[in-house]
């Protein structure tokens, strides 16, 4: 793959591009609207799914307040099984680390299960400058690979192509890639997965290397699970002699009993089912079943800073579900490439500025990538509250402040651009302590409201571009208020009661 | 400095927080969520275990303990089966009628091996009714995993009741982490076009699952 999300523009102009396309926007109000009834109907069949919502959040929160001891521990239990377990502090350490270790089984290729972390660190084009090449197996990962293009959807990430254009670059790509398309492959769904079961078998069949990342690690068992539903998952951490796993270290639980708890809600938010078709567990390698050896990258990349921001932190519970998403009005319309990063929607607009830092344009605009309108906090199976994240960054934005970055305390600039916003704040602050000020001005802008034009002039411009601006009334509430009492003296009138 | 220490360290710096009698175990996980979703008798247990797993695409039998020979080897027939292979603990009887030819599962099979073969035959660890789930837990009736992923019909026999749960929460407990785990709901599915569900993409596209009864089953 060469594409890559690094560089991409900020959120308002990628998203003024995307939302023009209809196609994409056809796909993905079908796609997102099918899964949030589904997923819906699955969570009403727990009658307790509340108490399974705070369960897990508790558990992860404990977990990340006591993360040192979580992740020690959990390394104890994986090297006793057999497995080994090395750290990377950033995504350029954990490629070094996974490169050096595929060199070393002598190896030039790789089939991979479907890793939101590997997405994140760009795992497959480091490889390939080391002339590794990766396989996707995952169908819509494979959409994707062959494709040339980037995911755009936490779950499902080739969600914003139909099933023709799946069907074009199958026939285009395959053949690049190893077995070619079978001959007039038609665009329908079962035609399409028999092409890409019958493409990977020979993937599978002689892979030596397979490097998955994982949904849960219990630090207690030093037990691996990941949940899929095709297969290509339980191929790529059974067929070969060795497996690599790349893990964010947020991904620990601490006990084998806490899996209850996720095992429940996470088939049931992502996928909509009651369980998915496959969950695998390993813990360390077995004799005579599965890979003789086990690597475990235990992956920093960021969560360490996330961690350091109390507010923010929460944002580490996340089991990457993607019901998120699947609810989002923004997300709906602006696809998920808007974003510039393997983790788009909600999550991703507070996800990934505090794993890179608030520090490029596009980082500072995605606090800004949504309406505030809640659903996501409402959909989210560990009640990360994705809108209170979301003004906070949103005012670290604007008015900078203290931040970790790589371990260290720095304090971060505002943002420029919003310059105008920060003005308009000190300005009201003033008027809110005077409030004489206040009532004058209150009694000049209804005074001159006819004169009011309907856009704002000079920095206010691109505010008003998108809102109208709210009308002012002939009486301020004050002058009202002093002159009825509160509509009192009308009520006593046998007016409004 | 190791990346394990500036990690770690990192980790304890982000958590300056967190006061310093609060242990790792603290406070405790509000766990009242429910062990088991609504009471059910045991038969009705069973009857949800069976209705999940065809709701997701499983074929689902029932039979006697003692019948399971005969069926066994009608499903195969069925389906054209010459070869099956088989783990190394199964019940001998469950095959002895069977016309398909027996391939052991021995370690030093390839993939590409196990690839020609066109059934598989084992038990399971237990059943989770709530979900429709099978567990295999790689035990001398079940084989190691990667023989009920490569051919593409598989056929699970799950010994009722003994072997069925009600829940996840019941099932595990009476599962060990230690052992590699094979957690089956239908058979194989995508739905990565266009979210349209398609059965069958990497493992088995046909799974059949048998209820068997009985005191011989155990």
């Amino acid at each position: 793959m060469s594409r890559s999300f690094l560089g991409m523009p900020a959120f308002p102009r990628a998203a003024a591009l995307s939302t023009r396309d209809t196609r994409l926007r056809a796909n993905l109000t079908h796609a997102t609207h099918t899964i949030r009834d589904k997923r819906a109907g699955a969570v009403a069949e727990l009658d307790d799914w509340a108490q399974l919502r705070a369960a897990g959040a508790a558990i992860k929160d404990r977990t990340l307040r006591h993360l040192d001891h979580y992740l020690e521990r959990l390394e104890e239990s994986v090297t006793a099984a057999g497995g080994r377990v090395h750290w990377a502090a950033d995504a350029d350490e954990a490629n070094r680390i996974v490169t050096r270790l595929v060199r070393e089984t002598g190896e030039r290729e790789v089939v991979k299960v479907k890793s939101m972390a590997t997405q994140e660190i760009g795992l497959n084009e480091a490889l390939a400058q080391a002339g590794i090449r990766a396989y996707e197996t995952d169908l819509a990962e494979l959409i994707v690979q062959l494709g040339d293009d980037l995911p755009s959807h936490i779950l499902v990430p080739a969600i914003h192509r139909n099933r023709g254009e799946i069907r074009d670059i199958f026939r285009r790509e395959m053949g690049r890639w190893g077995r070619p398309a079978p001959e007039g492959l038609s665009d329908s769904p079962a035609e399409l997965a028999e092409a890409a079961r019958l493409h990977l078998r020979e993937k599978f069949l002689t892979a030596k290397v397979g490097i998955s990342g994982a949904n849960f690690m219990v630090a207690e068992s030093g037990t691996l699970v990941v949940v899929e539903s095709e297969g290509n998952g339980r191929m790529c951490l059974t067929l070969p002699e060795t497996l690599i796993s790349i893990v964010g270290i947020e991904k620990v639980v601490p006990t084998w009993q806490d899996l209850e708890v996720f095992l429940q809600l996470l088939p049931r938010s992502s996928t909509a089912e009651r369980m998915n078709p496959y969950t695998t567990t390993w813990t360390g390698t077995t004799d005579g079943d599965g890979p003789r050896t086990f690597h475990l990258v235990l992956l920093d990349n960021g969560r360490t800073d996330t961690l350091a921001d109390t507010v923010g932190r929460q944002a580490l519970r996340c089991i990457r579900c993607s019901a998120c998403l699947n609810v989002c009005p923004v997300y709906e319309r602006a696809g998920g490439h808007a974003y510039g990063s393997p983790y788009p929607g909600p999550i991703g607009a507070i996800l990934t500025p505090q794993l890179r830092g608030i520090t490029g344009p596009l980082e500072q605009s995605l606090p800004y990538a949504s309406s505030l309108c809640g659903a996501c906090y409402e959909v989210c199976p560990v009640a990360i509250d994705i809108p209170e994240v979301l003004v906070h960054l949103r005012e670290r934005v604007v008015e900078g402040g203290p931040v970790t970055r790589r371990g260290a305390r720095v304090v971060l600039k505002p943002a420029k651009g919003h310059a105008a916003e920060r003005a308009a704040m000190r300005a009201a602050a003033w008027a809110f302590d005077h409030p004489g000020a206040l009532r004058g001005g209150m009694r000049l802008a209804a005074r001159t409201r006819r004169l009011h034009p309907g856009r704002l002039p000079g920095p206010g411009r691109a505010w008003s571009d998108t809102r109208a601006l709210p009308a002012v009334p002939a009486e301020s509430f004050r002058d009202w208020w002093q002159r009825t009492r509160g509509g009192a003296d009308r009520s006593r009138r046998g007016g409004v009661k | 400095m190791s990346s394990r220490d500036v990690v770690l360290a990192r980790v304890r710096r982000a958590l300056a927080d967190v006061p310093r009698g609060e242990g790792p175990y603290d406070p405790p996980v509000p766990r009242d969520y429910h062990r088991v979703h609504g009471s059910r008798t045991t038969e009705e247990t069973v009857e949800l275990l069976a209705e999940h797993l065809a709701d997701y695409r499983a074929v689902v039998h029932r039979c006697a303990a003692d019948d399971l020979p005969a069926l066994i080897g009608r499903l195969l027939a069925e389906r054209g089966a010459r070869t099956v292979v088989v783990p190394p603990g199964l019940d001998p009887r469950w095959l002895s009628v069977a016309e398909a030819a027996q391939v052991p599962d021995r370690a030093a099979d390839t993939a590409r091996e196990l690839d020609a073969v066109d059934s598989v035959v084992t038990g399971c660890a237990l059943a989770v009714a709530e979900t429709g789930t099978l567990v295999l837990d790689g035990g001398p009736d079940q084989g190691r995993r990667r023989i009920t992923l490569v051919p593409d019909h598989h056929i699970c026999v799950v010994c009722v009741p003994d072997q069925v749960v009600g829940s996840v929460p019941e099932a595990l407990p009476r599962l060990s982490p230690e052992r590699p785990l094979t957690w089956i709901s239908g058979p194989s599915a995508t739905s990565d076009i266009e979210l349209d569900r398609v059965e069958g993409v990497h493992g088995p596209r046909t799974l059949e699952v048998v209820l068997a009864s009985g005191p011989a089953a155990g």
